[in-house]
């Protein structure tokens, strides 16, 4: 099937079995491989992008469902929180980064970061198994002017 | 002025890259590749007596599947066992794929290679395979019993058995003043790196060579691997490990059945493959650990020292053992920690069950070894109402007693001798970060408006840096950027960076003129590996005297080309220079040109290297003899023996009356790794290993049930911590230089990990005045404790009831 996304505001044209995930679209037909595979079934947050502007798995979706949807992936972002991973250190291997980066910039869109408590709940979709928590919280704090 | 960078807390340089998602992690490689996907046994135990390909046959996209029947010989021998050991009696391996026989959920009877992973999975669900199930071995208890095999040849299901004492344990402790006797449950875990396993092979036909991208830990050995398991000499074969997505040390295997089946498909194809792991494959397919049950007896005296120490324990390490019994060789070794015990006997027997192999996770055998030797503080300071800091400082190795011989032979064969610590400092400090001393009356005040605190500690040792050896090389280009390379591979650590500052700080040049790369056999093909928190130890120091090699050389090439004494030289950002007169100089870029005398002039920089040009006006050779071109320098590291890192961790915590939950207030760790090179990255180290240990002291668990399956093979069932669960880490630095090698570090990698579990049983403990035995433990599990003390099936703390061992 043939759908028409929006892709880092580029008009892009994608010919997918139904099956295909958002995930898989971007990563395998469009080649923009920035989104992160972790699980492929809704448990880690590494596949975050945004869509119309809200974070969601792109693992959990179908790329046919997004006909004409402005989708943003980690290739488009550019948000004071890259910096801020940056100078707290925020990740080691950098497989999670990804995915935490697009849910940290909406998460810091929608306000959900008046106190590391908040912060924490509505960053925990985001597997890091290095475990960079207490710097991703001090990235995301530093962003919102908490710091 | 040279700016110090050792020793500073400067950024990682490998992080903007991966920042805008600019990472090149294995299945971002191979767009267009043929995939693999396999068909995995869905019994823990069972004969494969038939496979049936026929529905798959007519699928558009299918090129190929193999069964065991079709590989070649080398390809079809089982895999290799790692590391031989004397005591591992009867150690055995896998098939790359099943030879009539699976022995765990997972193991590999097909493989399908397509035109895309849909499709390739669609394949695995035509092929019919026809088993007959067999009874499954699944658990230690059930090991032991022996009453069905893992292996038809193995008698007892013991693959190993080994005994290491110093002194008469035994009798020492019989004839101790006190003594105690007690068992203790460890649960299995695993590494679950994000990033799975994934292997991508490139075949070239028109010179027979092939180039593999694998997510691995160690790229060098997996060549050699290769290389041998294809017939095809070492320089055919190139591997490289390009980003990789997280370790923990389930990535130190190899080579995975997966490694070679993909290298072997590529070449006999002529296409290029790959397989990229998916979530429940790495649960079912990959490697755990960490499952022990240990049968401790301990003597003392009035004071809490430990006279006698005798501990038995059983190990489960799956259904094969490729990496040998390394696990459990560490946990028997460093179970001593900072102590120094009268007498210790450590006797372990490694099992086999039905279940996915065993090989190291982040801390390796450690957080088993010192569970057992804290908890056992613990059950001396209780038993005798001490304060539990003072037992241990009673026992604690002095400052002045280093290097301190423990009588026991190491994971690498070496005597176990700690290099140097201090433990009473780590001590002091610890229990002031933490508040231990006024911890009791915070705990009144709290128990008084209905909450439970409750205060806990534990320290360990470990063995950093373990050998072989590791190298570096180090070369300055025309344009005076740094070129540094060394073997073992990087999953996060920050190589990129600590080479950098140890390159910068050597040679004098400024960091953003240095780049590193790991990990790749085209730039440097000797090496070990990444483990053991020994890259920092290892490949740091083999490339300081790398620099120190290059750096003699440019001084001598300066000085000859200043007319100066190399000795009067000194190298500041990248400029050669004399002392006390920097006008006399000449920059490192320029020596490198005049280091290899050309005969062609390809660039203004190169005329001043032709030989017209040269001034040299002597008759001996251009080259001279004993000398090289380039200016360039490589050099190996190869210890004596480990360096021993050590630290203390404490934590305060709350445990809910109500519901069990227990919340970690406060948590403290003193650490001491040597110099450091970047506290920050130390620091995240810290933090990273801190989170796995506190996943394994309380959520993380493999449920088997008894037929072999794993009931949570999923990131939704198998629980880690998330951004919610992990505490502040507070982090105080000891550093207590290593004599061993000339940056005097120690490895920094898996300690956070290695006391968690102690600490937080030992918290718990203090909270609930309930005896904790077992690690991870769940709300559910504590709360039918509780429910079980009051019953009196279970111990409370404070009982004693005899100082006679039942
Ligand atoms: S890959 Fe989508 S949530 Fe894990
Ligand atoms: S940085 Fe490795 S998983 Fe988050």
């Amino acid at each position: 099937m043939r759908v028409r996304l929006r892709v880092n505001g580029a008009e892009r044209q994608v010919d997918v079995e139904p099956r295909v995930t958002l995930l898989d679209a971007l990563r395998e037909v469009i080649g923009l491989t920035g989104t992160k595979k972790g699980c492929d079934r809704g448990e880690c947050g590494a596949c975050t992008v945004h869509v119309n502007g809200r974070r969601i798995d792109a693992c959990m979706t179908l790329a046919v469902m997004h006909e004409g949807d402005e989708i943003t992936t980690i290739e488009g972002l550019d948000h004071p929180v890259q910096r801020a991973f940056l100078e707290h250190d925020a990740f080691q291997c950098g497989f999670c980064t990804p995915g935490q980066l697009m849910s940290a910039a909406a998460c810091l869109a929608e306000g959900h970061t008046g106190s590391d408590a908040e912060i924490r709940e509505w960053m925990s979709g985001n597997t890091c198994r290095c475990a960079a928590y207490p710097h991703i919280v001090a990235a995301v704090r530093e962003v919102a002017g908490r710091a | 002025m040279t700016t110090r960078m050792f020793g500073e807390p400067i950024q990682r340089r490998e992080d903007p890259r991966l920042l805008a998602g600019r990472g090149r992690y294995l299945d971002d490689l191979g767009h267009g590749a043929l995939a693999a996907a396999f068909v995995r046994s869905p019994h823990a135990h069972a004969r494969v007596l038939d496979i049936d390909v026929t529905d798959a046959l007519d699928v558009d996209g299918l090129v190929a599947i193999y069964t065991y029947e079709d590989l070649p010989e080398r390809v079809a021998d089982p895999l290799p066992l790692l590391i031989p050991h004397p005591a591992l009696t009867h150690g055995r391996t896998g098939y790359p794929l099943a030879n009539g026989i699976v022995r765990h959920v997972g193991e590999p009877v097909a493989m399908v290679v397509a035109t895309d992973p849909y499709v390739a999975e669609d394949i695995v669900d035509l092929i019919q395979v026809n088993f007959e199930p067999l009874p499954a071995v699944v658990g230690i208890e059930n090991a032991v019993r022996a009453e069905r095999l893992v292996h038809d040849d193995v008698p007892g299901n013991v693959g190993a058995h080994l005994v290491q004492e110093v002194g008469d344990a035994p009798l020492a402790v019989d004839t101790a003043p006190h003594r105690l006797e007690f068992r203790l449950d460890i649960e299995r875990s695993a590494s679950t790196p994000l990033e799975g396993r994934g292997v991508y092979a490139r075949p070239d036909a028109s010179d027979g060579s092939i180039r593999v991208y694998s997510s691995t830990q160690t790229s060098t050995s997996v060549r050699f691997a290769i290389a041998a398991k294809l017939g095809l000499p070492a320089t055919k074969v190139e591997v490289i490990a390009p980003d990789v997505g997280g370790g923990f040390g389930v990535k130190i295997v190899h080579p995975w059945p997966e490694e070679i089946l993909v290298s072997w498909a590529a070449r006999v194809l002529g296409r290029e493959v790959k397989w990229a792991e998916d979530r429940r494959e790495h649960f079912v397919s990959s490697a755990h650990e960490r499952g022990q049950v240990q049968f401790v007896r301990v003597g003392f005296d009035d004071e809490g020292r430990v006279l006698g120490l005798d501990v038995r324990f059983l190990h489960d390490h799956g259904a094969y053992t490729p990496y040998g019994i390394i696990v459990p060789i560490i946990t028997s070794t460093q179970l001593l920690g900072p102590y120094k015990v009268g007498a210790y006997r450590a006797e372990f027997t490694s099992l086999y069950t039905n279940t996915v192999i065993v090989t190291p996770y982040r801390g390796a055998g450690r957080p088993q070894g010192v569970f057992c030797m804290e908890r056992t503080m613990d059950r001396i300071a209780e038993h005798l109402g001490r304060d539990r800091a003072e037992v241990r400082s009673a026992n604690f190795i002095q400052p002045h007693e280093f290097p301190y011989d423990q009588g026991l032979v190491f994971q690498d064969g070496r005597p176990l001798i700690y290099d140097s610590g201090n433990y009473p400092e780590a001590l002091e400090k610890v229990k002031e970060m933490i508040g231990w001393d006024e911890f009791p009356g915070r705990q009144e005040k709290a128990a008084a408006q209905g909450r439970r605190l409750g205060i806990g500690l534990a320290c360990y040792v470990e063995g950093t840096g373990v050998g072989p050896y590791e190298g570096g090389h180090v070369q300055v280009d025309s344009a005076g950027r740094v070129h540094v390379s060394t073997g073992l591979t990087s999953q996060g650590q920050g190589h990129g960076t600590v080479f950098a500052q140890i390159v910068a700080e050597e040679l004098g040049v400024p960091i953003d003129a240095v780049e590193v790369t790991t990990g790749d056999t085209r730039r440097f093909s000797y090496a070990v590996g990444t483990f053991a928190s020994r890259a920092a130890v290892l490949s740091g120091n083999a490339i300081a005297l790398a620099c120190r090699r290059l750096r003699e050389k440019a001084l001598r090439i300066a000085g000859e080309a200043l007319e100066a004494d190399p000795g009067d030289l000194e190298i500041v950002d990248g400029i050669v220079r004399v002392v006390g007169n920097p006008r006399t100089a000449i920059p490192l870029r320029t020596v490198a040109v005049l280091a290899n005398p050309l005969r062609y002039a390809f660039d203004e920089e190169a005329v001043r290297a032709t030989q017209f040009a040269r001034s040299s006006g002597d008759d001996g050779p251009p080259v001279p003899e004993d000398d090289e071109p380039g200016l360039e320098g490589r050099d190996y590291y190869s210890p004596v023996r480990s360096t021993f890192a050590s630290g203390m961790h404490a934590a305060v915590v709350e445990v809910d009356p109500d519901t069990a939950e227990v919340r970690i207030l406060r948590y403290a760790v003193v650490h001491d790794c040597g110099r450091m090179i970047n506290p920050t990255i130390v620091e995240g180290q810290v933090h990273g290993g801190v989170a796995q240990g506190i996943a394994g002291a309380l959520y993380e668990r493999m449920a088997y049930d008894e037929s072999g399956q794993l009931l949570n093979a999923s990131f939704m069932d198998f629980l880690m911590p998330y951004a919610t669960e992990i505490p502040r880490i507070t982090t105080g630095h000891l550093e207590t230089p290593s004599p061993l090698n000339p940056l005097g570090i120690k490895g920094a990698g898996e300690a956070g990990v290695i006391p968690v579990s102690a600490v937080i049983a030992s918290a718990i403990e203090d909270a609930e005045g309930i005896r904790i035995a077992r690690m991870p433990i769940s709300p559910d599990e504590l709360f039918w404790l509780r429910r079980r003390a009051e019953t009196g099936e279970v111990e409370r703390t404070g009982v004693v009831k005899s100082d006679r061992a039942p």
